[in-house]
């Protein structure tokens, strides 16, 4: 498994962390960051992506890290995400929606959509007699480490 | 031991072994009851492990758990105003929402969380009464939005269990009962259609599915073999229909199941399962299932090992294959459904005052309406009726694994029809239900109709039954009558009757005579009776039969002759001894 450093890649060296280095107490979820472990004192919590988990991010959100910039950014993402963590959630039930303590609407069993055949179709790019068209089943992406893009921005 | 390698080929039945030096030991897994360890045991309807026995070799138990979709009966889709149609023109029923077009939002449809609730009542869920929604991410070409919005955090019922029967040995005589938990059951949506074109490399997608209500029903992994699966299966397919929550045609696609299975041997920890899909209608489960767990057997008798993939059942070639596809653990990225709140459901105490009557579903109120389920009506049937419980069974259960094309049960309304014959008819239950059972219903079946479709009308049939009954026609005529009526010409029993002259000679001199001519015909034969030969009075009333052209009742022949000369005896011997006068010797011949 090759782990990337991001020492080569960021112009201005170290990104110091922001926050107190309490962030890595124990009860943290570590299941959101499969790969990292727990780095100890401050300074040193660059996020390191492996090749496999950016293979694995690629495929299921159809995402393409292209090269190195993207993969920086991407570990910036996660470190300001990371920063929720600061904060105690302890017997706080999680939020998942702010309609939370609306009412779910309760739709009659009434036929009231449909027959626009021709306005969705008119959206695809090719159909055949009412059908759209899609390429046979999900083709498989090509392996990260094989991309011409990707491997430009590894030298 | 040959005895324990043979397979024994009763329905899926077959004895799994894998050689081994040590004796089997059975502790078995605590809860299979029916464990018999002393013999040959047959996965189908005694429980779990399958034998070892005497010649050391180690059981095999198989696990089977399914995974049920049923589409909900209702008008329109899950989350949107379009219309639910099976075989509809592509496209034609998908509505903004269904086709994920942006600015589009989920409405919740009414109908479908009651249909959810009444299943769950009937399979004795505990209702979770806030349950939520969530988007389970995938990529497919028939899934437009990219996700599909299911409940998998938080289902709408839980912890529930299906009761079903199983014949033993393959008679309908010996049920026992069985019970699978149900480990949840949520609401989601339909995905919409792909058919594949390899020749051009592309697939065409119908989303008219899209959006379409389900319910999944997720079960524990209780059972052991096809048989048990399928029959499960059966009895929540009867639920379903009975109930009025998913018609619940797997022709029609509107219930699909998922099998996951694994062996193990006892003792051990669960094996690695394998899911198979793609299976077409309840033979194919079981089929399927049977198949898996011996390839799994094998598999691991010759040393591999299985892995953790969906597998497709062929039914053409009888075996399951990689999908493709589906390889590797999929990573479905479950997150809340932001733009639905969660579903709240009342009951009798939380009811809340000042809401709109139509916002509100009521847990209790709906369990108050819920119809007798199938059990209860087969325990009705038997009580009231004094018939046997395997006969309950049948005119309660569905036809839908027979290849049947229509998408109607046929045996749906036979029990009715029992019922109302029994209320126009004389003749006892016990043997009306002889009628149906056997008569109408091998017509029925050999015509591919439904009882709503036979010209056989339950009036006509008890009218035939009366006339039976008063013994003004014999069994064999009632029979020929019931050919005639299957012609559906309108006719009535009486009519038909009298046309093809199938009366009972009821005229005592008639009768008389023609015994008469019989035994005056037939020296020979009298002597041996006189004799004490009582066997060739057979003879003798055959041949009155043949004279009467089977309008004569061979009991009422005997009761009809007292004083002639020659006995003529009825079938059974205790005829023979209520008569004692009919003993005697010959008398004034």
């Amino acid at each position: 498994m090759r782990v990337l450093s991001l020492g080569r890649w960021l112009r201005a060296g170290l990104v110091p962390p922001r926050g107190p280095a309490s962030r890595h107490s124990g009860d943290r979820h570590s299941g959101h960051r499969p790969q990292a472990p727990p780095q100890g004192p401050a300074q040193v919590l660059l996020q390191k992506v492996s090749v496999e988990v950016l293979e694995h991010l690629e495929q299921l959100a159809l995402v393409d890290f292209r090269d190195s910039e993207g993969v920086e950014r991407l570990q910036k993402a996660i470190q300001f995400a990371d920063q929720l963590h600061e904060v105690n959630t302890d017997g706080v039930e999680p939020m998942d929606s702010v309609l939370e303590d609306r009412c779910l609407y309760l739709r009659e069993d009434d036929v009231t959509e449909g027959n626009c055949t021709k306005e969705l179709l008119e959206n695809a790019r090719e159909t055949v007699e009412e059908y759209f068209v899609a390429p046979p089943g999900n083709i498989p992406l090509v392996k990260l480490e094989e991309q011409k893009t990707y491997l430009q921005g590894s030298k | 031991m040959a005895a324990m390698a043979t397979m024994v080929a009763a329905g899926c039945g077959g004895v799994w072994c894998r050689a081994r030096q040590r004796c089997a030991r059975w502790p078995g897994p605590g809860s299979r009851p029916f464990l018999r360890a002393q013999r040959a045991v047959v996965c189908n309807a005694r429980g779990g492990a399958v034998s070892a026995g005497k010649s050391g070799l180690a059981p095999w138990i198989p696990v089977v758990g399914l995974e049920i979709h049923a589409q909900i009966s209702s008008n329109s889709k899950l989350f949107s105003g379009s219309r639910v149609q099976f075989a509809a023109p592509p496209n034609s029923l998908v509505s903004f929402f269904d086709a994920s077009l942006p600015g589009t939002l989920p409405v919740l449809n009414r109908r479908c969380v009651e249909a959810a609730v009444m299943t769950a009542l009937a399979l004795n869920c505990r209702i979770n009464k806030k349950s939520l929604f969530d988007r389970k991410h995938y990529f497919y070409a028939d899934l437009p939005a990219g996700y599909q919005i299911t409940q998998q955090r938080v289902p709408i019922a839980v912890n529930g269990s299906l009761s079903y029967s199983l014949c033993i040995d393959n008679k309908m005589s010996q049920m026992v009962t069985k019970t699978v938990r149900i480990k949840q059951i949520q609401l989601e949506q339909d995905s919409g259609k792909s058919l594949h074109d390899d020749t051009r490399s592309q697939t065409f997608v119908d989303l008219n599915r899209a959006g379409v209500g389900l319910m999944e029903l997720v079960m524990e992994p209780d059972m052991c073999c096809g048989e048990e699966a399928a029959a499960a299966v059966r009895e929540l397919q009867l639920i379903l229909q009975t109930l009025g929550s998913s018609q619940a045609v797997m022709a029609e696609g509107q219930l699909r199941v998922d099998a996951n299975v694994s062996v193990h041997h006892p003792g051990e920890p669960y094996g690695v399962r394998t899911e198979v899909k793609n299976i077409n209608s309840i033979r194919f489960l079981a089929k399927a299932v049977d198949y898996e767990i011996q390839r799994q057997i094998q598999e691991l008798g010759n040393g591999g090992t299985i892995l953790n993939e969906t597998r497709a059942f062929d039914s053409k070639l009888g075996c399951t294959v990689p999908m493709r596809d589906k390889e590797g653990k999929q990573d479905y990225r479950f997150m809340p459904e932001p733009n639905l709140p969660p579903l709240i459901l009342y009951d009798a105490k939380s009811l809340p005052a000042n809401m709109n009557h139509q916002q509100v579903i009521n847990i209790d109120w709906i369990h108050e309406r819920l119809p007798d389920l199938p059990s209860v009506k087969r325990e009705k049937l038997v009580e009231q009726y004094g018939i046997l419980p395997e006969h309950s069974f049948t005119l309660l259960v569905w036809q839908q694994d027979q290849n049947c094309n229509s998408s109607q049960a046929s045996e749906d309304g036979l029990a009715e029809f029992f019922e109302s014959v029994v209320k126009q008819t004389q003749m006892k239950p016990k043997k009306v239900i002889g009628w149906i059972l056997n008569d109408l219903l091998s017509y029925l079946k050999q015509h591919s109709l439904t009882v709503k479709e036979s010209p056989v009308s339950s009036f006509l049939l008890a009218d035939l039954l009366n006339l039976l009954e008063k013994k003004e026609i014999s069994s064999t005529a009632a029979k020929r009558v019931l050919a005639e009526l299957w012609k559906g010409e309108g006719k009535t029993p009486l009519e038909t009757v009298k046309e093809h002259k199938l009366e009972l000679l009821q005229d005592q001199k008639e009768l008389e005579q023609i015994c008469q001519a019989v035994i005056d015909g037939q020296e020979n034969e009298v002597m041996a009776i006189k004799a004490g030969n009582r066997k060739v009075l057979n003879k003798l009333i055959g041949l009155v039969q043949k004279k009467t052209q089977g309008r004569s009742n061979p009991v009422l022949m005997n009761f009809s002759v007292p004083l002639c000369s020659i006995v003529l005896v009825g079938y059974t011997s205790s005829i023979l001894k209520s008569q004692p006068s009919l003993d005697a010797s010959a008398k004034g011949r």
